[in-house]
């Protein structure tokens, strides 16, 4: 390192929201002030000032969603799980970034935040690899008694809000989003209200790794404020919980109802670095079954 | 040559133009018809339906002997049985018809003696159909040269199966113009397609319109001597066709079931479907028709448990 | 119908089902009278004559069922698999035995006709509960990881529709997976969820695991409420399953709804006609269209609108309306005043919009609630008869050009539980099935059921999936 670039003046970085592909300012103008968590759970240095995401955020939120998923879920399963280990690879090159940002968010020394960076990393190849295997677990033929060939296949709902866990700031956000796309979903986060950044950050990673815009769509604010217009939100299929208090998650599943979107309630993560199984995946599959008839050869022949 | 029907002038013109006609008519699927067919047989027929259809299914029976055994004497004794079906019960019907081989027909016309039973015999070289044209027409003329009411041909399978339809249009069309007696008249044609080596339900549809379209009186759905014959199913199929034909050209063609129907309930199962597919216009012996024998002796037992209350037995009816 | 061949009355016997004059309710094992004493009627819809009196549950009863199923489920969930697959087992096998009585007893109170509860309804329920009675010992095998645990009490509320059937639906996997069960039936059919509390004790099940309350809606909402129900299982109309959503949330009741449709028949130009007539028939008419998957929104290509709608006007002169019991009847009575009138309420809605109405010529018994296979045509997807379920024997007719103006239509709807395709192209099917969103499609059928295929819907026609190996899920503390 040399003298001079010691006393050089960083670039600080405008941290703004991922939507449709594209990295605008949250349309209301406003921020909000983000801070550093220090190792022993205080409030730390000024981090940067977080887009505070309007209603009318969410809203845009949910229209590019919907325009991407079309293609998404029309997309080959190979084709996804190419493009989430895209998604690994990205953020491998940006290690370092998200170590810092990770250890500044949630307090953790610079070898923990980087434990905590690499699980994510290989949280995005587990699900790159369970894109075209979910299909064939959960799904298959029925042997119905009759002369009809039963099938059944997992099919993506469709737009899924996601509330992010408000602690894990990156493994856990990771781990909530991944699952949602791999199978197809198109995804409107709430990131950690307190801790926003290494979502923010992310955006820019999935921006660059082949992931369609609208796939996935990041916005920092107030889970309060947007959770409900989300929640009731008619083009909106289901909601996953993870980050919602248990107020807030009953407010936004009484929402939810209004038409009848897929809940995935709030659970207790001791430990997100723990195998994920497939349970954060079928909450989000329908499953569809085809029948055809069979039918026969033909009946007949001669017997001269 | 009979006139050709001007709605299908221009499909009989060619192999080429017949078959794309024929590959454009609805598709059948198998699972769905059968599925028809057997719902149809779950009607349940009592009491008057019941003794209104057995007289019926009497009335439309072709009394069959087709071996190489027959002789004078068997087809005798079935030309009296065709007359009078139930001795003991004069109210019993007429059959429809006796059903020979074309060597039979003077015997079996002699025999009738002027009764209201017609005689059909078979020909084309019945029942596999493998014989030169000449040979085909000169076996329908000599039937109805001896007499014969009707004609049951058979189609050439192996050119329909070898997708030659306009030869298969053009056999049928060759053995009307055969029916054709000296004075004019004619005797109607019924035409075998022999469902069990057609094989496939589309195949059935496709044959049952070159039937129709080159003149058919009746379609007929087997000889009797294959392992599949008449099934509720491509009888079904064939009623669709007739229905959908009249619909579109205003002529009325017969259907005739033949081979394997055996008993009054399995009888009553195809009246059900002629019912509920073309109605009552095809509920007479003169638009439906069944191939049988045996079949016979069980819609008389039928009746005579309906007339007495007690169930019959196979000695209370006539051996022929 | 032809007048040469008028098919003689052909009647079940009715006096193979000996319905009692009053029923009570069916807590641990024991018939009881509802706690303040309240009974209510339940009638036949064909002629309205009263069948039996029936005990009315009210919030007092659930307490004492749900107690009940508590207390079993402790024992009935650690019987090992094997011995509750053979309780099932003896109950599908009853079933079976006793399958004529109940499907006569079934076509008194739904008003359905005997050919369908005969050949359709009885044998289903059989099947399921035979088909979950196998699960019952291989739960390790299902996919949900090692040693799946029950959820504990399933409050389970079932329509009036396919009564048994939706019992068997409910109550076989709940069984199967060592959950213990409060049923409450419909109001206007209870008969047959009390005939098979018999069966349960005919079966020896362990007083408690099978409870069954009737009652009305109060009692349906008041089992959702109780704060020891572990899991909601609701088929019925989309407005009360909104209800029990709002209901269980912030619990943690486990919740599966089969809610209502307006599925899509969709008809192309290569179809095969006959069976496309065929299936567009059973669609729409089966069980006098009152099936949440009924294919109600006929989608047919343009190109051969009048000659489908000839042969569909041709197919509905033969249907057979008339007494359920006859076993020539294709269309039964309508289940209640109540859905008549609704039923009749929204075809006026269809023609005040200016849909153009058609039923063949049919007589109407004066007797019992009746409808009139109805058609609508020249719809549009604006029309409301387009868009509100009618569960009733009405279909309403549009028009599409191109396969994907054929999606685009059959999707634009809240609901997603069915939906048809007819034609010969197999890749058409395959496309088109792809992007349909419902969870059931038919190609070149429609309305057929099985034990082993997943049933459920997308968007509002609820969530969560019932029967095959995917129906033990909501079952199970997975």
């Amino acid at each position: 390192m040399s003298e001079s670039s010691s006393t050089r003046l960083s670039v600080f970085k405008t941290y703004k929201l991922y939507v449709g592909g594209k990295f605008p300012r949250s349309e209301s103008g406003r921020v909000y002030e983000v801070t550093a968590k220090t190792s022993s759970g205080g409030k730390g240095k000024w981090l940067a000032n977080a887009p505070l995401s309007s209603r009318k955020d969410a809203r845009d939120a949910v229209v590019a969603a919907r325009k991407a998923f079309g293609g998404w879920s029309g997309a080959t399963a190979y084709n996804r799980g190419q493009i989430l280990y895209r998604v690994a690879e990205m953020l491998e090159g940006r290690r370092e970034q998200f170590v810092r940002e990770v250890g500044e968010a949630e307090g953790l020394s610079k070898s923990k935040a980087a434990a905590v960076v690499d699980a994510a990393i290989d949280r995005w190849v587990w699900y790159a690899g369970w894109t075209d295997k979910i299909g064939q677990l959960v799904g298959g033929a029925n042997p119905v008694a009759g002369p009809y060939l039963n099938l059944s296949t997992p099919e993506p709902t469709g737009v899924v809000t996601v509330v992010a866990p408000q602690d894990s700031s990156f493994l856990g956000l990771v781990s909530v989003i991944a699952p949602v796309i791999a199978t197809g979903n198109t995804a409107v986060v709430i990131a950690s209200e307190k801790s926003p950044l290494p979502a923010l950050s992310l955006g820019e990673v999935l921006a660059t790794s082949d992931l369609p815009g609208g796939v996935v769509n990041i916005l920092s604010g107030k889970a309060a404020e947007m959770g409900p217009h989300l929640a009731s939100h008619q083009d909106v299929n289901a909601i996953d919980l993870a980050g919602a208090g248990a107020e807030l998650a009953k407010e936004l599943e009484i929402a939810a109802a209004d038409n009848l979107k897929r809940v995935l309630r709030p659970q207790p993560v001791d430990d997100w670095t723990a195998d994920p199984g497939t349970a954060r995946m079928t909450p989000f599959l329908e499953t569809k079954t085809v029948w055809h008839p069979t039918g026969s050869l033909g009946a007949g022949g001669s017997s001269y | 040559m009979p006139t050709t029907l001007t709605a299908f002038a221009d499909v009989t013109t060619s192999d080429s133009a017949l078959r794309r006609f024929l590959h454009g008519l609805p598709g059948v699927d198998a699972v769905g018809l059968e599925a028809r067919a057997a719902a149809l047989g779950t009607r349940s027929i009592k009491t008057t339906a019941k003794a209104y259809a057995i007289d019926l299914a009497i009335s439309m029976i072709d009394l069959t002997t087709l071996e190489g055994a027959d002789t004078p004497g068997k087809v005798r004794a079935l030309s009296a049985k065709a007359v009078i079906p139930d001795p003991t019960d004069r109210t019993a019907p007429t059959t429809a018809a006796v059903c020979v081989y074309p060597d039979m027909v003077a015997t079996a016309k002699a025999a009738l003696n002027g009764a209201d039973v017609k005689v059909a015999s078979v020909a084309t070289a019945f029942p596999a159909g493998r014989a030169a044209l000449p040979v085909k027409l000169a076996d329908t003329a000599d039937a109805v040269a001896a007499g014969a009411d009707e004609i049951d041909m058979v189609i050439d399978r192996g050119a329909f199966l070898a997708g030659r339809y306009l030869d298969t249009y053009e056999l049928i069309r060759a053995v009307k113009e055969a029916c054709v007696r000296p004075d004019g008249t004619a005797a109607r044609l019924k035409v075998i397609f022999e469902t069990g080596e057609l094989s496939t339900y589309d195949n059935i549809r496709r044959a049952s319109w070159i039937g129709m379209m080159a003149g058919a009186d009746f379609i007929k759905t087997s000889t009797g001597k294959v392992g599949v014959n008449a099934t509720p199913a491509n009888t079904l199929l064939m009623l669709e066709a007739v229905r959908d034909f009249r619909a579109q050209t205003g002529i009325q063609i017969g259907v005739k079931p033949a081979g394997g129907i055996r008993t009054t309930k399995d009888a009553i199962k195809f009246l059900v479907l002629v019912n509920e597919t073309v109605g009552e216009d095809w509920l007479s012996n003169h638009w439906f028709r069944f191939g049988a024998s045996s079949l016979l002796n069980d819609l008389l037992m039928q009746r005579q448990k309906l007339s007495t209350g007690r169930y019959s037995g196979p000695d209370y009816v006539t051996v022929d | 119908m032809a007048s040469l061949f008028e098919y003689a009355p052909a009647p079940e016997s009715r006096s193979v089902v000996d319905i009692a004059p009053s029923y009570g309710l069916f807590i641990d094992g024991e018939f009881t009278e509802a706690a303040d004493g309240k009974v209510f009627k339940t009638v036949s819809p064909s002629s309205e004559e009263v069948l039996a009196e029936i005990a009315q549950a009210g919030a007092a009863d659930v307490e004492r069922a749900v107690k009940a199923a508590r207390r079993a489920f402790e024992k009935w969930s650690a019987l090992p698999g094997s011995e509750r697959a053979k309780y099932l087992f003896r109950i599908a096998r009853i079933i079976q035995e006793r399958s004529r009585e109940l499907a006569v007893l079934e076509t008194l109170d739904n008003g359905k006709p005997i050919r369908e509860t005969r050949d359709a309804d009885l044998p289903l329920v059989a099947a399921h509960f035979f088909y979950y009675a196998g699960w019952a010992d291989k739960l390790d095998h299902a996919g949900y990881g090692a040693n799946p645990r029950p959820l504990g009490v399933a409050g389970q509320i079932i329509p009036w529709n396919f009564p048994l059937l939706m019992l068997a639906w409910k109550i076989a996997p709940a069984l199967a997976t060592g959950n213990t069960v409060v049923l409450k039936p419909a109001e206007t059919t209870p008969l047959s969820a009390l005939f098979f509390a018999d069966i349960c004790r005919q079966a020896g099940l362990p007083k408690g695991v099978v409870n069954i309350l009737t009652g009305y809606g109060d009692a349906g909402a008041a089992l959702v409420e109780h704060p020891d129900v572990n899991k909601v299982a609701f088929t019925g109309s989309t407005a009360v399953g909104k209800r029990i959503a709002r209901t269980v949330a912030g619990t943690d009741k486990k919740v599966t709804l089969e809610l209502g449709g307006k599925g899509a028949n969709i008809v192309f130009d290569d179809a095969p006609i006959d069976q496309a007539v065929e299936g567009i028939v059973t669609g729409i008419f089966f069980n006098q269209g009152q099936v949440c998957c009924a294919g109600s929104r006929l989608l047919v290509q343009e190109s051969i609108h009048d000659e489908l709608l000839d042969s569909l006007k041709r197919r509905l002169s033969s249907l057979r309306l008339g007494d359920p019991l006859d076993k020539n009847t294709d269309i039964g009575a309508i289940n209640s005043a109540e859905q008549l009138a609704r039923i009749t309420a929204l075809a006026e809605t269809g023609e005040a919009e200016g849909a153009e109405r058609w039923s063949p010529e049919c007589e109407l018994p004066s007797a019992g609630y009746w409808f009139a296979p109805t058609l609508f045509t020249n719809v549009t997807q604006a029309h409301t008869v387009a868009r509100d379920e009618i569960f009733g024997p009405v279909l309403s007719v549009l028009t599409f050009r191109t396969p994907d103006e054929a999606v685009a239509k059959a999707n634009n709807s809240q609901y997603g539980l069915s939906a048809g395709i007819w034609t010969e192209k197999g890749s058409r099917i395959l496309a088109v099935a792809g992007k349909l969103r419902a969870g059931v499609v038919w190609a070149n059928t429609f309305n057929k059921f099985d034990p082993t295929s997943p049933f459920g819907g997308y968007k509002e026609s609820g969530f969560g999936r019932e029967g095959g190996r995917h129906g033990l899920e909501g079952y199970l503390d997975v």
